[in-house]
């Protein structure tokens, strides 16, 4: 198939609908509108439904309620409106419902602003809602990425029961680039044998979707298998990229937009003859840690970039673990990082200026 | 390396965002990489709007235009905005029938395009963008004018036989403008 | 031996956790009895509100959702639109309907969901401990009115049925009461009613029965059941409040 020019929010809905979502629950909210929009052009004329709900609450809900039935389903919002879900979002982790959750970030706290940002990381990977739970975070850097993301993350939803979350922002929202739709991997989807469609199984037993274990033996049982079941996860799923780092005298690290922004920093370190690499997760929960454990042997320091004040280096100091210095820049509130100013601060960190 | 990064700016409504889509589907026909990026805020209209393209025959970095090779400039803020992310000897393309002003850079090369005036002779004052796209690929060859009207079409529809002559048209007249520089 | 009465096979043989005279087992009876009687037993999902009857899926034999505190009705529109032609219906308390899940039910009585909602009214937060719902009646005490809730400071209960009723899609609302045998054979009809109309696919459904509490109350049984007809019933008043139409 010819490539496409296509808009980010636009891209994730195309993707969305050739992964066979039919279920879209949302509420309008910008930099992420226009997926809304286009669902609600595209989702009837595949048999789907799109349903603009009263508040990001009761789309989440709806959400639970369509997923628990076996469907194959979605919500979208921007950071605010992330906010509002995290109830229903741990809900549904607890009642081990798939579905996929998209995060077009916008700068905050609070109302914030508009501009893009990633100061919602510790929100989606820490928790955000109550509970021992996980959420499985993508972060992809590029439209096409974005796409076979979430082609794919539908797929781990249903593999492993649990939901998962594409951690975009307002640039990847609103940018163009050329897509075209890939397959994902094939993976052993097991049967949705727990969904409640009114209809009792062969035995004449009823289903129930539910997270509440009145007793503390079960919770805890309920508990510990969740856990056993994010230890498959960070197992099988961890995914990252990772540039030159083998023989890098300082790896720098960053996710989504900002690690195009740290590329051309790298090529412009090489040009003046510093040995810059980078790694760059792609799944933000499970977080690579064993990349920078293993990196942290041979590069001299670390530099984390962020669109926030300093939150996924938190995971990358746990991951090199004191073996070298973990230094951080980073843009917030909309502003975006700087080519120049991330060579500079390298600059100085090897000069022994800081 | 190939590589041209844009901005295109102007008011919303001159065709700032539109005129961006059709260079980048341009290249995208070309079988170049590219990548699109608008500027986006609270107003629907009346405000200024630009956005940030990337030709490139490698694979696109990031999205964002600090230091352009070209900036495409529709109106008089846009030029007091953006004049200053143009790299030295870059291209600076001035739509003079709305700017009377002449750009604070010494070090970059300017072109006056009058492509309100022109667009108004062609019969359509909303094909100014077109003017501005014409003289653009006229000077930089990054993409064949070909390409550009493919895009268009795909962008209005095939149907829309008159406004595509028109378009062309524009293009050339574009192009025209800036052969007196050479 | 000749059967003259049995327990709906739609009540599984679980013994209820409810407080000794409170209505829950009534209306759950009630609903049962219309499953069976409708043969919907087995295209029927219910969600489970929070609240006393959070347990309601143990009781029921039918599919079932627990959902959040008042969004019951979100989590019965995700059913509803992926299994159109099954049946779905909410059973909600005033905590869970008219105070934290109010904007949930206006909006799926606006889009005229095809649900039905049993809203069980016992003007009081149940499971928590007797503190003050919006349907609690003035003057009533409740452990957060320990006076008596003040108008003044609270306004007057809300009254959800007849609010409700304003929308155009909300086809059909009745209220109803489980005080006597008289009103729980009358709640039954408009409970078949409410189930009947989402089989016809006529639109969004409730129920309000009005119940008792008479452990948060502090009454005996009886003396709850006089309560509810001399206090609640004149402040909300029986019988059929939206009628059945077709949305055009």
């Amino acid at each position: 198939m010819a490539k496409d020019l296509m808009k980010g929010n636009e891209a994730i809905g195309a993707a969305a609908i050739k992964a066979g979502c039919r279920y879209f629950f949302g509420y309008p909210i910008t930099p992420q509108s226009e997926l809304p929009e286009y669902m609600s052009r595209e989702l009837p004329k595949v048999g789907g439904v799109f349903l603009q709900a009263e508040s990001e609450v009761a789309a989440i809900n709806m959400v639970y309620g369509a997923s628990g039935a076996g469907a194959r389903v979605m919500t979208s919002s921007s950071s605010p409106g992330i906010s509002l879900k995290m109830e229903g979002i741990s809900y549904i982790a607890g009642a081990e419902l798939p579905c996929l959750i998209v995060n077009i970030v916008r700068g905050g706290p609070g109302l914030g602003g508009i501009q893009p940002a990633q100061s919602d990381y510790f929100q989606a990977t820490k928790g955000g809602g109550h509970g021992d739970y996980r959420l499985i975070v993508l972060a992809p850097n590029s439209i096409q990425e974005m796409c076979d993301l979430v082609m794919d993350g539908f797929d781990i939803a249903d593999q492993y029961r649990n939901p998962v979350m594409i951690l975009g922002d307002g640039t990847l929202g609103q940018m163009m680039e050329a897509v075209e739709f890939n397959e994902p991997k094939k993976r052993e989807l097991p049967p949705k044998d727990w969904a409640t469609t009114g209809i009792k199984d062969k035995n004449g037993k009823k289903r129930l979707i539910s997270s509440l274990f009145i007793q503390p033996e079960d919770l805890e049982n309920h508990n510990l298998k969740l856990q056993m079941k994010y230890e498959e996860i960070k197992k099988n799923e961890t995914k990252f990229e990772s540039l030159d780092v083998d023989d890098a005298d300082i790896v720098l690290t960053a996710y989504g937009t900002t690690s195009r922004i740290v590329s051309n920093a790298i090529k412009a370190l090489k040009k003046i003859g510093i040995k810059a690499g980078m790694i760059r997760p792609i799944t933000l929960w499970p977080f690579p840690y064993g990349a920078y454990e293993k990196a942290a042997d041979s590069a001299k320091a670390f530099l984390t970039v962020e669109m926030s004040l300093g939150q996924m280096v938190e995971d990358v100091r746990l991951g090199v673990n004191g073996k070298k210095p973990v230094y951080f820049y980073g843009r917030t509130g909309g502003m975006l990082p700087d080519q120049t100013e991330i060579v500079e601060k390298v600059k100085k960190i090897l000069g022994g200026e800081i | 390396m190939v590589e041209q990064q844009i901005i295109i700016a102007g008011f919303g409504g001159q065709g700032v965002l539109s005129m961006g889509q059709i260079l980048s589907y341009a290249g995208l026909l070309e079988g170049k990489n590219v990548s699109w990026l608008p500027s986006y805020g609270p107003e629907m209209r009346g405000g200024t709007a630009n956005c940030n393209v990337i030709i490139s025959e490698e694979l696109v970095g990031s999205p964002i235009v600090k230091e352009a090779d070209a900036a495409i400039i529709m109106n008089l803020p846009s030029l007091e905005k953006f004049e200053k992310f143009v790299v030295s000897g870059g291209n600076l393309l001035i739509n003079s029938s709305l700017i009377s002003e002449k750009t604070s850079r010494g070090d970059v090369k300017a072109y006056e395009i009058p492509a309100n005036d022109i667009a108004n002779e062609i019969g359509n004052a909303k094909v100014a963008n077109m003017v501005m796209l014409g003289a653009y690929i006229e000077l930089t060859k990054i993409v064949a004018k070909q390409s550009i009207i493919q895009s268009v079409e795909k962008v209005l529809g095939s149907s829309k036989g008159n406004l595509i002559q028109i378009n062309e048209e524009a293009l050339k007249r574009g192009a025209e403008s800036v052969k007196c520089y050479k | 031996m000749k059967t003259v009465f049995d327990r709906t096979k739609a009540l599984t043989p679980a013994a209820m956790h409810y407080c000794p005279g409170c209505t829950h087992g009534i209306v759950h009876r009630l609903v049962g009895e219309v499953l069976e009687e409708l043969d919907i037993l087995d295209k029927s999902t219910m969600v489970a509100p929070v609240g006393c009857s959070t347990f309601i899926y143990d009781y029921i034999n039918c599919d079932a959702q627990q959902a959040a505190h008042g969004r019951a009705p979100a989590v019965a529109t995700g059913i509803k639109r992926v299994h159109p032609d099954s049946i779905v219906f909410t059973y909600q308390g005033d905590g869970d309907l008219a105070s934290i899940g109010t904007a949930e039910i206006v909006h799926a009585a606006m889009r005229g969901e095809r649900i039905t909602v049993i809203f069980v009214n016992n003007a009081i937060y149940g499971m928590t401990g007797g503190q003050m719902a919006p349907t609690t009646l003035a003057g009533q005490k409740a452990s957060t009115a320990p006076l008596g809730r003040d108008k003044l400071h609270y306004g007057m209960p809300i009254r959800m049925s007849e609010m409700l009723a304003t929308l155009d899609s909300a086809t059909f609302i009745e209220r109803v009461s489980v005080h006597d045998p008289a009103h729980i054979r009358k709640a039954k009809s408009a409970i078949k009613k409410a189930f009947e109309n989402q089989i016809t696919g006529v639109g969004f459904s409730m129920v309000e029965v009005l119940s008792t509490c008479p452990t948060n109350w502090k009454m005996t049984p009886v003396e709850a059941l006089e309560w509810l007809k001399d206090n609640m019933i004149p402040y909300y008043p029986l019988g059929n409040i939206g009628n059945p139409k077709e949305v055009e």
